[in-house]
């Protein structure tokens, strides 16, 4: 690595990290209008079903209490102040700090995300794989017609079918929630947590599959035949040894960059997994705060995930400029 | 003593042209030549005809639409197309055109070294670096790091190394300074001096004839003609088809003369 | 006998010509279910409690719900509303991605680094997230659902046309048509508008199922349309109750339908692409 690699790396991590902070001012801003202008009454959705007690002296109180009887302008630069100093409010439906609240699904959610990123990694690149070494035969369309209908397959009845068959019918899995119900925060076992975590991991992994799958199979076909490919049978390598030697380092690379690049994916397919298995996670967090109409929390969930899919991006594009010879190393021959 | 020999051979595609209709368009169409040990047999014609086709019908790597008819014998057997996978590489050796065809996230060294067939992959590959004067640190670049004669130097190594007694060239000299074009040529010469048989396929006919033996002239798929290299001089008249001689007078030094008389 | 003609029928069309047909089918499919849909008559979901519960059975294809509604023709008026909302919503987001891919690559270099940086934007949340916020911000129903996803499904094709009108405008035949003093609107009508609109056409298509599946998914959450509406999101979700007594059919038909709308649309949009591809004419 050279001094000018370093250098360069320096000034393209510069620039990300002002493009994320402009993106993140934007979409506050923009968020921060959208919210305020639903109709949905945030004294009611933070009262709930006590509203009818709520006296107009009372609900004004409340409003300029929250500030909510200022200009929209006003409010988004008090929200926005308080956000710069890690401040970003109180969830009312969880009467927590966002952060807080963000902070424990978090962690939820990054098991059940990172299992099924994993799984679906791994099966869908060797699924690629499999597919494009035998182009045209019948375990190519196979696996090709089974990845395009789970790109069709809707995440959540996925997950309503792997509800019916192994929670009811064989009754492997507890229905719903990411821990047993009734049970004390530190009674629960590592065992418990995983037992509640396979469905809905399962369910992300098989739909994240056919990304992967049909873009490794693409790649590989381009791969397999380009100049180099042709040139290598050439030399009389054939099969295994010519994926080995000349496919999969032309493969891996773009693969691990596409499941990077897909965190938006991930976090969606997250948001409707956990719904239905009703697993504490931020998808449900996510659909909670959207239904309840929890504004603070909703703020804080779409800055959070824009961040999430950002960092993948940023992971996607650094691998690339770290691990590709042709971005690491310089034309060399020059200097020489 | 003849070594491979291609009798009659044809190579087509199947396509789709215009909307919905299918057609199969012939790109090489009974082709019949001769290669024999100690000598160079180059296959002249213009760019985008066919040539390299006619390269990867005899090592067998055409790719799927497409459908062979004809023989191509090796050493009078016949070649199918496992006799063909057997071969390639071992007796059979392509240099191709450009550096588009190395590995480009493979160290050079490492690809010279898949080629070696009979001695020690590391041995034989350093010996050949040194023959060709790349450098120690050649070795480790990346095919994009690589100079023009530079990528040359290590495509002709893999031939080397392989110790095959067929070499197919493909193109060696395109967008290369006269001194690498003359580098490349000399190259080949000595695998032809070596004992080996050489197919030089080029467009360009003058740097061809510098150490072809005989010539095969190419047009549309075919070749018209094959001659001894001595009978392209003065005004072509020792030359049997009238596109041989326009293809020869054509040349700079014989005053462009296209028109054929 | 018949199914040997259809055979030899199906040999002697190519893989085009085939493609084509499996096309118009598939449309044809599609046109139908969603009339069947509007056109069947609310009695055909009327409760009914003497069967209610019913598993599949001749009677009812799919089962019947809790209320004794036939669910084949809940399923099928569910898949014409949310395809219907799907279109409504695609259709809309292919407006927005035509103006913006077209502004960005004719405007200039300001027009074009506002319109990359709303792509940008966009793309930088989760596509469920700020479907989710949208809906929210216009309250849910109809008109959250239907904006939701025009405004969030346009990135993707804006891109395209605006890469595709660039790089039309950018060939020699429509640089040479400008130096002949050809207005812009005759350069826009002969040249760019014939190379862009199959491409626009497809973009829409290809939305049209990504739109479904989202439509179905924010109303299975809850924050689409309004529960008293015959949805597919609305039947998977309410199914959720009933699956632990075993009731599978009320997930699984209208689920497995919808899968089979979005691939079928999907499919049409594929064939056609695969079609005025000029790549693709060796396959």
């Amino acid at each position: 690595m050279s001094w000018q690699f370093t250098w360069n790396l320096a000034t393209y991590l510069f620039w990300k990290s002002i493009k994320i902070a402009s993106l993140l001012v934007s979409i506050s801003f923009i968020s921060f209008l959208l919210v305020k202008n639903s109709p949905i009454d945030p004294i009611q959705a933070y009262v709930g079903a006590d509203m009818l007690h709520v006296s107009a002296e009372q609900r004004e109180k409340i409003e300029e209490y929250w500030g909510l009887n200022e200009p929209v302008i006003q409010q988004f630069f008090s929200w926005g102040s308080a956000v710069l100093s890690g401040d970003l409010g109180t969830s009312m439906i969880y009467r927590l700090p966002v952060s807080e609240v963000i902070g424990e699904r978090f962690y939820n959610s990054l098991a059940l995300m990172i299992t099924a990123w994993l799984l679906s990694g791994i099966i869908g690149f060797s699924m690629g794989v499999i597919a494009a070494m035998k182009r045209d035969t019948w375990m190519d369309r196979v696996i090709k017609g089974f990845c395009y209908t789970l790109a069709s397959t809707p995440t959540f009845w996925m997950g309503l079918l792997l509800l019916i068959v192994f929670a009811v019918w064989l009754n492997w899995f507890p229905i719903g929630m990411g821990v047993p119900s009734g049970v004390l925060a530190e009674d629960v076992t590592m065992m418990d947590r995983i037992k509640h975590l396979i469905l809905p991991a399962l369910t992300l992994s098989i739909i994240g599959v056919a990304n992967v799958a049909l873009h490794t199979r693409q790649k590989l076909i381009e791969v397999l035949s380009s100049d180099y490919i042709v040139f290598a049978r050439a030399r009389g390598e054939k099969g295994f040894t010519l994926f080995w030697r000349h496919g999969l380092r032309n493969i891996v690379l773009p693969a691990i960059t596409l499941q990077f690049a897909a965190f938006s994916e991930l976090f969606g397919g997250a948001v409707l997994a956990e719904q239905v298995f009703s697993y504490p996670g931020l998808g449900q967090a996510t659909v909670e705060a959207g239904l309840r109409g929890d504004v603070p929390l909703l703020l804080g969930l779409v800055l959070f995930s824009t961040i999430f899919v950002f960092v993948g991006n940023l992971i996607a594009d650094l691998i690339y400029r770290v691990v590709d010879p042709r971005t690491r190393e310089g034309q060399s021959y020059a200097a020489k | 003593m003849s070594i491979l020999k291609v009798d009659n051979l044809s190579v087509s595609f199947k396509q789709y042209t215009s909307g919905l209709r299918q057609t199969t368009q012939k790109v090489i169409s009974n082709l019949s030549i001769e290669l024999v040990s100690g000598e160079i047999l180059a296959i002249v014609g213009a760019s985008g005809s066919g040539k390299s086709l006619l390269a990867h019908a005899i090592l067998g790597i055409l790719p799927v639409n497409a459908t062979t008819s004809g023989d191509i014998s090796f050493d009078g057997e016949v070649l199918t197309p496992k006799r063909q996978e057997q071969l390639r590489g071992k007796e059979i050796a392509l240099v191709p055109q450009s550096v588009n065809y190395l590995d480009p996230l493979m160290r050079v060294g490492a690809q010279v070294r898949t080629s070696v067939r009979k001695e020690n992959p590391k041995e034989a590959q350093k010996k050949v670096f040194k023959r060709y004067h790349l450098n120690q640190e050649v070795e480790k670049m990346y095919p994009f790091q690589l100079s023009g004669g530079m990528a040359r130097r290590v495509l002709v190594s893999t031939a080397m190394v392989s110790g095959a007694r067929v070499i197919i060239a493909d193109e060696p000299t395109p967008g290369l300074d006269s001194v690498v074009i003359e580098e490349a040529l000399n190259n080949l010469r000595e695998f032809a001096d070596q004992g080996c048989a050489v197919m030089l396929i080029s467009h360009d006919i003058e740097s061809a004839l510098k150490i072809a033996d005989k010539v095969a002239v190419f047009y549309e798929g075919t070749v018209l003609e094959i001659a001894e290299a001595d009978k392209f001089e003065g005004n072509g008249d020792r030359l049997q088809h009238p596109y041989s001689k326009a293809l020869w007078r054509a040349l700079p030094q014989n005053d462009f003369r296209t028109n054929i008389d | 006998m018949q199914l040997s003609n259809l055979r030899v029928f199906k040999q002697k069309l190519n893989k085009r010509q085939r493609t084509l047909l499996v096309s118009i089918l598939f449309s044809l499919i599609l046109c139908s279910v969603v009339l069947t849909g509007f056109l069947l008559n609310e009695d055909r979901i009327a409760t009914n409690l003497e069967v209610r519960n019913a598993s599949p059975s001749l009677d009812h294809l799919f089962g019947t719900d809790w209320l004794g509604r036939d669910m084949f023709s809940r399923t099928i008026m569910g898949l014409s509303l949310s395809i219907g909302v799907g279109l409504i919503g695609a259709i809309g987001s292919a407006c927005i991605s035509i103006i913006l891919g077209v502004v960005a690559a004719t405007m200039g270099k300001v027009a074009d680094s506002i319109v990359t940086w709303l792509i940008d934007l966009f793309l930088s949340v989760p596509h469920l997230v700020s479907l989710i916020l949208i809906a929210f911000t216009f309250g849910g129903g109809f008109k959250g659902i239907v904006l939701g996803i025009a405004l969030t499904h346009w990135p993707s094709l804006a891109r395209v046309i605006r890469s595709e009108v660039m790089q039309v405008r950018s060939l020699e035949f429509v640089q040479v048509s400008k130096k002949m003093g050809k207005s812009r609107w005759w350069i826009a009508k002969e040249h760019i508008m014939p190379h862009i609109i199959p491409q626009i056409l497809v973009g829409i298509l290809l939305m049209f199922p990504h739109a479904i599946l989202h439509e179905a998914a924010v109303t299975f959450l809850g924050l689409g349309l309004s529960p008293h509406e015959p949805a597919i999101g609305i039947i998977l979700s309410e199914s959720m109750r009933y699956l632990s007594v075993g009731m599978w059919w009320l997930a699984f038909f209208p689920g497995i339908c919808l899968l089979i709308i979005v691939r079928m649309f999907d499919k049409v949009g594929d064939h056609l692409r695969m079609l005025i591809d000029p790549h693709n004419a060796h396959r």
